[in-house]
């Protein structure tokens, strides 16, 4: 009997330990994002400056922004919020702010002006497609080849339709295995015009026409379903061409110096960027919003720029684009929004994808399960 | 030696407590019986005069309670972190109450609609989804709803999205009316007054003076605004709008924190009022603001009066409204409890005529729940082939040697998963080291390199060989039991080296495999992180798609209802196996 009051008796003593570490929180600040050179980007243009002004403060960084909506709506059932800044795409954003998990943020108000006076909500224009979304980033999925795959005589590919053209560019190609992206570009090489896109592909038909595009490829497809697949297959000669995030092929192709090059045709942009989640405490939303406002100001984006290939998502920060911190290259050509490389692009349609995802996936998985 | 289940010698004759009781409770028996002769009367008693079944009980009681008491740490941990979450999570593939619970009035509405007619349902339906959705929309649930009737009707999410902004327009082509009219209804205060207690209002408005006064002053005020209360016969006269102005001044005070003394009422209460004047009669009303009403009712009646048709402003927000499959869906899933996720997870769906399979091309989980069954018992086969011959070579070399094997057999099972997986990409793969030997030794053309990876093949390799030790394990503990006395006997009576093995040595051994097999079938049954690298498409299991439902689509629904059937598949088979083999006959060790 005595032993089993110890145990209760260290227990609860467990518990109300952990009560009390919990609440003490406003020096402490935990950032979700992706990892790997993206984060380390992000630590260096803005994380380690602010650490640098605000010594006591600390930081600790979660590397969940892969099944960040997933993971918030289960801390949002069980009541606990432990994360105070999340990194997220913009469909991500849109569907957190749909569920109530992330907080409406009003842009004039909380963020930077630009340093010509304009105000925040102009800076980032069209990028703000959700009121609880930050943008920092363009990004874009786009396509790369091994420059010494192309057949002789033959000129490199320049148009993403290359990428169903067996003939001329034979070889394996690298798709996500998901229908984002797939669908359209599928549609797009059988001839629908590109602003016709998704009407054709809200009916049954169009759905069908995309699939069956997707078909006379099918057996030369390796599906990615991680963002390091295709660079990988790229570097093992596994596959002629590939898709996946542009940053990726930039450090295949500048860091790493292999026989890679661009293909910048149809690439669609994206968005990643902070949501605040809903139901923080008032001291560390506090926190979070000094972050927020230093984070996202116009030098800061800039210079995120010098550690990864992507364009600042405010418009007064595309000058301010200089060159690479170690490579010492010019970044403004490695840019997806950079004018030369952004001729014909698509960019995700968010309303869409919320609406049509889960059936066209239902068809797309079927599709991909029958050899 | 440790076995699943209790078969050994186990019950000893020691007696017990268990037996004491069923002693004492006997004799007790034997007691009440009707006695013959002069027996030695009255029942046994204890030291302290109890009757001893009475005291056994107690004494046994008290044991239990300890014992429960020492394991109940472990007890509530078990509950706490593993039943309660499982249990919680299955419970959500019927679970259904969002529907209910954002949309009461439309779905109590939606009751008396056939919705198989095919027409489109009344005005009483359009008007309940008028304030269901406005409401949802101001609690910000209403995108929440979209997302889960999007599962099951594409367009839903963004149906409600938009509907959430656009039902304020019904509102405002009245409120523009009544502004125009005059000025006040536009404001806080004269909604304010015309449905508040005249003591609430006369307290805001002292509150007003003395903030005024204050401020004059320069003073700090910090007194809360006084509460508002709303007056009781207002409701006789104004039914509607006093209900909804009800529903606005909760909601200002609990979710903005603010008073409706100083928010003018949603769009929603002005839509009310309008067709309170235009259905009621106001002109007995003499309480505050009685002229602004008077003439506000005066306008409503006159023949320029602009009005919205609901169906039709529904229409205009997004013809999808009109469509009577979004009626159909939130009708046919109105109730609380829904068997329609476990529908979706066998590829069938809810229509209003009953259930049915899904189109051919939207067909996918059957597929993928038989593939998971023949891949697991492959790749169970597989491990038994390859284990069995490496865990006699364990039992039967000496110890040094053996020693040695067993780490061989564990360092694999040391290294993370992840690592053993991404090597067997770098060994299959067309470019990798098993292409490039074949392709240097001729026995493969470089054009025709074998396809090893990112298809079944490659998952089975794979998985096979991260599941070996759980094979190996097990069999192993079991065979370094047998004595290799039985098989020398049987070789000594003159049986063949296959016979001594097959009828002597291989039957000692089954527990082993038994062991093995169940702990590999049930976790290559659940794997998931190995079919995602190297599965391809044909090499995906159930449990890559339950993963994508709970990270990607969010729809737990569906992924717990395909977790339960995995459960009760895993279930059966164990029942089986149990039937078939016998639980008693598998041994984790010797």
């Amino acid at each position: 009997m005595k032993l089993t009051k110890t145990l209760l008796a260290s227990t609860a003593l467990t518990v109300a330990a952990a009560g009390v570490s919990a609440q003490d929180m406003s020096q402490d600040m935990t950032i979700v994002s992706w990892g790997g050179a993206y984060q380390n980007s992000q630590l260096k243009a803005y994380v380690e400056p602010y650490l640098e002004m605000h010594p006591d403060v600390s930081v600790a960084w979660d590397e969940s922004s892969a099944e960040a909506v997933a993971k918030l709506r289960a801390m949002n059932e069980a009541g606990n919020i432990t994360w105070d800044l999340v990194d997220v795409t913009a469909a991500s954003a849109i569907r957190l702010c749909d569920e109530g998990l992330a907080m409406e943020i009003d842009f004039d108000d909380v963020l930077a002006e630009a340093p010509d006076g304009t105000g925040a909500e102009d800076d980032f224009g069209d990028l703000i497609v959700s009121d609880c979304f930050i943008p920092q980033i363009v990004y874009s999925t786009t396509f790369g080849y091994r420059s010494d795959m192309v057949p002789e005589g033959v000129e490199p590919p320049s148009d993403v339709c290359a990428v169903f053209d067996l003939e001329t560019y034979p070889g394996k190609r690298a798709l996500e295995k998901r229908p984002l992206n797939n669908m359209e570009w599928a549609l797009y090489c059988d001839g629908v015009a590109k602003d016709e896109i998704y009407d054709v592909l809200e009916t049954d038909e169009g759905q069908d026409r995309a699939l069956a595009k997707l078909d006379t490829i099918k057996d030369q497809v390796v599906w990615w379903s991680a963002g390091a697949d295709t660079p990988q297959l790229l570097a093992d000669g596994e596959i002629f061409m590939g898709s996946t995030y542009n940053g990726r092929l930039f450090s295949v192709i500048e860091e790493q110096d292999q026989p890679v090059a661009m293909l910048w045709d149809m690439q669609v942009f994206d968005l990643d960027g902070w949501i605040v989640p809903e139901g923080l405490s008032d001291d560390a939303l506090a926190r979070v919003m000094d972050f927020l406002y230093f984070a996202t100001d116009t030098q800061r984006l800039a210079d995120q720029a010098k550690y990864i290939s992507y364009g600042p998502a405010r418009e007064s920060s595309a000058p301010m684009v200089s060159q690479h911190a170690e490579l010492g290259i010019d970044m403004a050509p490695h840019m997806p929004t950079d004018p030369a490389n952004a001729g014909n692009t698509l960019l995700y349609n968010y309303e869409f994808w919320a609406d049509y995802r889960d059936d066209i996936d239902a068809k797309f998985q079927s599709w991909l399960a029958q050899n | 030696m440790s076995t699943l289940k209790g078969s050994g010698p186990q019950t000893s004759d020691a007696p017990t407590p268990e037996d004491a009781f069923h002693e004492a409770a006997a004799l007790d028996a034997r007691e009440s019986e009707p006695r013959h002769g002069s027996g030695n009367g009255g029942p046994v008693l204890a030291a302290d005069g109890t009757p001893l079944k009475r005291s056994l009980a107690r004494a046994l009681r008290a044991q239990k309670m300890r014992a429960l008491a020492l394991i109940a740490p472990l007890l509530i941990f078990v509950l706490l972190t593993f039943i309660a979450p499982i249990a919680d999570m299955l419970f959500r593939s019927v679970e259904n109450q969002i529907v209910r619970d954002t949309l009461p009035r439309t779905v109590e509405a939606l009751a008396d609609w056939d919705d198989t007619s095919g027409e489109l349902p009344g005005d009483a339906v359009f008007d309940a989804a008028y304030t269901d959705i406005f409401l949802a929309a101001e609690y910000k649930l209403h995108t929440r709803l979209g997302s889960r009737l999007n599962y099951e009707l594409t367009g839903v999410s963004s149906l409600f999205r938009k509907s959430g902004r656009g039902l304020d327009d019904i509102g405002e082509v009245y409120l523009d009316q009544f502004e125009d009219l005059d000025e006040a209804w536009d404001e806080a205060l004269p909604w304010a007054e015309l449905m508040g207690t005249a003591d609430s209002v006369a307290a805001y408005k002292a509150w007003v003076k003395a903030e005024d006064k204050a401020k004059e002053n320069n003073e700090d005020f910090n007194d809360p605004i006084p509460a508002f209360e709303m007056r009781d016969d207002i409701a006789d006269v104004l039914p509607r709008t006093a209900e909804a102005y009800s529903r606005f001044a909760t909601f200002v005070r609990d979710e903005d924190e603010d008073s409706p003394f100083e928010e003018e009422p949603w769009t929603l209460v002005v839509t009310r009022l309008y067709e309170d004047l235009r259905d009621g009669d106001v002109s007995s009303y003499n309480g505050p603001r009685a002229e602004m009403l008077k003439a506000a009712d005066a306008l409503v009646d006159s023949p320029d009066f602009q009005t919205a048709d609901l169906q039709a402003a529904f229409g205009e927000i997004d013809e999808d409204w009109l469509d009577t499959r979004v009626w159909q869906t939130i009708k046919t899933y109105s109730p609380a409890y829904t068997n329609g996720y476990f529908l979706n997870a066998v590829d069938m769906q809810k229509t209003p005529d009953g259930a049915a399979m899904r189109d051919e091309d939207e067909r996918i989980y059957g597929l993928l729940f038989k593939r998971t069954m023949f891949m697991s018992l492959v790749i169970t086969f597989s491990c038994i082939a390859l284990a069995y011959p490496v865990a006699y070579l364990l039992s039967t070399l000496p110890m040094r040697t053996a020693n040695l094997l067993m780490i061989l057999v564990l360092l694999p099972f040391w290294t993370s998963l992840l690592v053993r997986t991404s090597a067997w990409k770098v060994m299959l793969q067309q470019q990798g080291v098993i292409n490039d030997v074949l392709v240097w030794l001729g026995l493969v053309a470089d054009d025709g390199r074998l396809v090893m990876i990112n298809n079944q093949l490659g998952t089975i390799i794979a998985m096979t060989h991260i599941l070996l030790p759980f094979m190996i394990l097990p069999m192993y503990s079991v065979m370094s039991t047998i004595p290799p006395t039985y098989v020398r006997a049987a070789k000594s009576l003159g049986a063949t080296n296959w016979t001594s093995f097959w009828r002597v040595y291989f039957p000692q051994s089954v527990p082993g495999i038994g062991a093995g097999s169940i702990l590999v079938f049930i976790l290559s049954i659940g794997y998931y992180i190995t079919p995602e690298i190297v599965g391809g498409t044909t090499g995906t299991f159930i449990s890559n798609r339950i993963a994508y439902h709970i990270s990607s689509s969010l729809n737990w629904g569906l992924a717990a209802a395909l977790g339960t059937i995995l459960l009760a598949v895993v279930l059966i088979l164990y029942w089986a196996y149990d039937r078939i083999v016998g639980i008693d006959n598998v041994k984790l060790g010797g």
